[in-house]
């Protein structure tokens, strides 16, 4: 290679400096200097070499993040015609269908919104498909943090911050939903109307306040509303920036690969790379908002109608993140209310949705103190697990999904009834057995899957991959050479630690005569669940065991031929990866 | 072995490994594999290719915004029209929404392939240091915060410091207080009773016609409003739409005529008139107006969580989350048209606290 493209930024750096024609050192240009002398920015600048390891599950926050922003965006406009107010009025806008009708002035401007102001609709659309988004992002974000680990220590705090950004996002996406005030989101509140007074003691202050009366009153859109474009976005982005300060504070966990260690992080820098590809992604992420808000109409709040209370559609449904919550509702039977001194009890409403929303994520929350406990690993982790390494924490995961999809699925009972034309009271109760089947059998699946997946990996290093070259050995027999894995291929198989229960690691203690000392509740339960979580293990190769499935191997097949197979290979290996490059 | 450590694999840091036997015995972590350059760091045509890809892309970007503008203002926002797989639709939003996604698509997919074909591909590694301070600056912030503490004499009297908390506790009082307290009235009896009283006329909703009993058929089902909240409401005295809001959110009814022959309860027939009998719309369990009535059956199902109750047995519960039947009104014949005889003897809707 003589002369250098131009292209080739990286290539061409390092070889053309001396010749180079702008080698005069770079100077700030004036702006950035007007802000030093002011801010002292330049020495802010180091931010931009920041590195970034690059992992298409690492995308998963970013949607997220960007969904967000869209929804920012998008919901300023809206509230430039947005009315809050349960107000009376008769629609006369565009819409013929419903000229005439008596309704409030909230669902009268979401009318105007979708049909007197130009592009109004669209900005509707892109606001609630990002709303979508949003919390699907989160909820693939948050599966990708637990299923790797990336909650351990030192990053505990942020994960808290997480659960709590992903419990705003869903308070947040009802409110919003709620705001038209159509048919469909007026008895989502009358739901809520309605769990909230099951609250033991509490419950009717509870309605009367947030409702400022009887239902519906005239109060509840108007503080949704405020709630919705001020409060909820103060804190959720005022969380997600601590949450986003925190990922640079700590620097990106890594995924385990050679060179990629618990002390360092390997990836690209900020600018430019990460500046193109992250900005590069929010446009994306926009674009295929938009043309999903195009083509796939959301929430037409036109065909459901103005709220009435004596009014409901059949197969009325929330937006999918709350499905778990009613699905719950829907699944609880009636006969665990009673009454008691005089007071009425409701756990079939209150379980469902009072408790079951702040419980679910205060398990969330706790799970990285829990983990840390019982693992008794104080230490920091940057680099994350393969879920199959961590077979009992990945099939929590999986039978958590599994109540989550068996509460969702519960919402659609009436649905998948008709659809499939069984009763709807079968499912039902189908249901309600599968709300406690299916965890367990999720869990073993998949733990079972891992251990297997633990194996195959074991094999792999220990006895390579088949070349698919056919050898004959001396006495005539016949058999497929093995090639070994690369250093490089086989370090992410090869790299993790063994976890051990407790009983193994930690010698227990004994008295002065041998005898063990008796312990407490909590030293038991943590001895039991350290035994849950590692007592079935496949343990990492080590290269003894290489060295003696080698010799292993030698000997069986024949002596000398395996060693030669393997030089072969290695030079074809390398002669395609120089033809590579000429292209 | 200290709280604060990084988890490296080889060193015998590990709480759950057995010690020496196993970190000797580990594999060497081979390091980042050398850089295998990309076409366009070595051949002049693809960089030049990739260069002329991405800005392809940037300008289709820029023409899709200025299509964009163009449409906003040209075509007609009420052009309607029919798509394939879609159906009819409004065009106006189709074309404002297509261009909308072509304009930033194509600044995306462009600002990525750049990046991923000519900016440079090599990886570079940084290090990390423990979150934790050493011990020299945890000491000296250990000096910084007893200082603070002493200076202001905190430790040697209690009683401030009992105050300080005391008063910065309270201090909330005087905010949340109205603020909570303002937001409300308290719920009294409110819960309690709905209009309905006796001699109240049934009004059909949302015609506000009465009801003659011997206009009725068999098995059909009929949405009731209280006298004066329900059709033409204008008058003098007429309530206003908050207040028939809350009217419809309490005081609506099912009117159903059975055949008396099919009731299995006497109190539900004493409460009726020959067979039409007259019950709370709103549901036990969360508030829903339970709508469908299912003939064959004479079973009533909310559409919310699909709570059934059963028409002929004074409606009981049989399936679903709610527990209590929905409350029957009782209803006579005056002047010839139904109405009232009394409000409703207990509370309607969704169960409550106070409820008892
Ligand atoms: C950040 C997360 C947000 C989420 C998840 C969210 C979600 C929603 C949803 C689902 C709707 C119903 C839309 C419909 O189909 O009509 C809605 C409506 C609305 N949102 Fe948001 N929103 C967010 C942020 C914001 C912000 C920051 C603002 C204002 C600054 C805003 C202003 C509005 C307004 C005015 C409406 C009612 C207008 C209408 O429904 O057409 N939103 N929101
Ligand atoms: S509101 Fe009727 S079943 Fe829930």
């Amino acid at each position: 290679m003589t002369t250098i493209p131009q292209g080739a930024g990286s290539v061409r750096d390092r070889s053309t400096t001396e010749t180079s024609t702008d080698d005069a050192k770079p100077s700030l240009p004036p702006p950035v200097v007007w802000a030093d002398e002011r801010l002292g920015v330049a020495k802010g600048m180091g931010l931009f070499k920041k590195v970034f390891p690059d992992h298409w599950s690492f995308l998963l926050g970013e949607i997220a993040m960007y969904s967000m922003i869209i929804c920012l965006i998008t919901g300023t406009f809206l509230t430039f015609w947005f009315v809050p107010s349960m107000a009376h009025v008769v629609y006369d806008g565009s819409y013929v269908p419903l000229k005439g009708v008596g309704m409030s002035e909230a669902y009268a401007s979401t009318l105007d919104i979708s049909f007197d102001i130009k592009g109004g609709l669209l900005i509707r659309q892109l606001h609630h498909w990002a709303a979508l988004l949003f919390i699907v992002g989160i909820a693939l974000h948050v599966a990708r943090v637990f299923f790797t680990g990336a909650f351990r220590k030192p990053r505990e705090l942020n994960w808290v911050i997480g659960t709590v950004l992903s419990l705003l996002a869903i308070i947040e996406g009802f409110a919003g939903y709620s705001l038209p005030d159509d048919l469909l989101s007026g008895t989502g509140i009358r739901a809520m109307n309605g769990f909230m007074s099951s609250a033991p003691v509490i419950g009717t202050y509870l309605t009367f306040f947030v409702f400022g009366g009887e239902f519906p009153g005239e109060s509840i859109i108007p503080r949704l509303y405020i709630a919705h474009v001020l409060l909820l976005p103060a804190l959720l982005v005022g969380l997600f920036a601590v949450h986003i300060f925190l990922v640079f504070w700590h620097k990106h966990t890594q995924y385990p690969g050679p060179g990629r260690t618990n002390n360092n992080v390997v990836g690209f820098p900020l600018l430019p790379v990460y500046t193109a590809k992250a900005g590069g992604f929010f446009f994306i992420v926009f674009g295929l908002t938009a043309l999903i808000s195009a083509t796939v109409t959301i929430n037409a709040v036109w065909a459901y109608g103005p709220y009435d209370p004596a009014q409901v559609t059949a197969g009325s449904q929330p937006d999918f993140y709350m499905w778990f919550s009613d699905g719950a509702l829907r699944l609880l039977p009636g006969f665990m209310e009673f009454e008691l001194w005089g007071f009425t009890f409701s756990p079939q409403i209150f379980l469902g949705s009072l408790v079951l929303l702040p419980l679910v994520w205060i398990i969330l929350g706790a799970y990285p103190f829990i983990e840390q406990w019982v693992t008794g690993d104080k230490r920091e982790h940057h680099l994350l697990d393969r879920p199959r390494n961590a077979p009992v924490r990945t099939a929590i995961g999986t039978a958590g999904i599994s109540m989550y999809l068996v509460l969702a699925l519960a919402t659609i009972n009436d649905i998948i009834a008709i659809k499939l034309h069984l009763s709807i009271n079968d499912i039902t109760v189908a249901l309600r057995v599968l709300f406690f089947l299916a965890p367990v059998v999720a869990f073993m699946v998949t733990k079972r899957l891992c251990l297997s997946l633990q194996r195959a990996d074991r094999e792999l290093v220990l006895h390579g991959t088949e070349s698919g070259r056919i050898q004959r050995t001396a006495d005539g027999r016949f058999y497929e050479v093995h090639e070994d894995l690369s250093e490089y291929d086989r370090w992410p198989l090869v790299q993790h630690e063994p976890m051990r229960p407790l009983s193994v690691t930690e010698e227990s203690e004994t008295d002065e005569y041998g005898v063990d000392r008796p312990r407490g509740i909590a030293y038991k339960a943590r001895r039991a669940l350290s035994e849950f979580y590692f007592k079935d293990r496949v343990e990492p190769v080590t290269p003894a065991e290489v060295a003696a499935a080698h010799h292993h191997g030698e000997a069986e097949a024949l002596p000398g031929g395996h060693a030669e197979a393997l030089e072969e290979s290695h030079a074809e290996e390398h002669a395609s990866l120089r033809s590579d490059d000429r292209h | 072995m200290t709280d604060d450590q990084l988890a490296v694999p080889e060193p015998h840091s590990t709480p759950a490994s057995t010690g020496d036997a196993d970190t000797i015995d580990r594999f060497q972590d081979p390091g980042l594999p050398a850089h295998r350059p990309r076409r366009a760091d070595v051949d002049e045509k693809a960089a030049k290719r990739a260069e002329h890809q991405v800005s392809f892309m940037f300008t289709l970007s820029i023409l899709a915004s200025l299509a964009f503008a163009i449409c906003y203002f040209a075509v007609d926002p009420n052009l309607r029209g029919r798509l394939i797989i879609i159906g009819p639709m409004n065009l106006y939003h189709l074309i404002l929404g297509l261009t909308m996604a072509a304009s930033l698509l194509f600044i995306g997919l462009g600002a990525v392939h750049w990046a991923k074909t000519l900016m440079p591909d090599t990886e570079v590694a940084e290090e990390r240091h423990l979150q934790a301070s050493d011990q020299a600056a945890r000491d000296e912030a250990a000096g910084i915060l007893s200082q603070g503490f002493r200076d202001s004499q905190l430790d040697r009297r209690p009683v401030l410091l009992a105050l300080t908390g005391g008063a910065l506790a309270l201090f909330a009082i005087p905010v949340a207080l109205p603020t909570i307290f303002g937001l409300g009235p308290l719920p009294g009896d409110a819960l309690e009773t709905t209009v309905w009283k006796r001699g109240m006329r049934l009004m059909i909703d949302p015609s506000g016609t009465p009801i003659r009993p011997e206009h009725l058929t068999q098995g059909s089902v009929i949405h009731v409003m209280p006298e004066g909240f329900v059709g033409d409401t204008h008058g003098e005295d007429a309530p206003s739409a908050l207040e028939i809001m809350e009217v419809k959110a309490t005081a609506s009814v099912l009117l159903v005529k059975l055949n008396p022959g099919d009731i299995q309860s006497q109190k539900q027939l004493d409460w009726g008139v020959d067979g039409i009998v007259a019950y709370s719309k709103i549901c036990t369990h969360v508030g829903c107006p339970v709508a469908l009535y299912e003939r064959q059956t004479h079973h009533l199902l909310c559409p919310c969580h699909q709570s059934t109750f059963d028409m002929t047995d004074d409606c009981k519960v049989i399936f679903g989350p709610a527990k209590r039947p929905l409350p029957q009104l009782p209803i006579m014949v005056e002047n010839g048209y139904l109405v009232a005889a009394d409000g409703f003897a207990e509370p309607v809707g969704p169960s409550y606290w106070e409820r008892g």
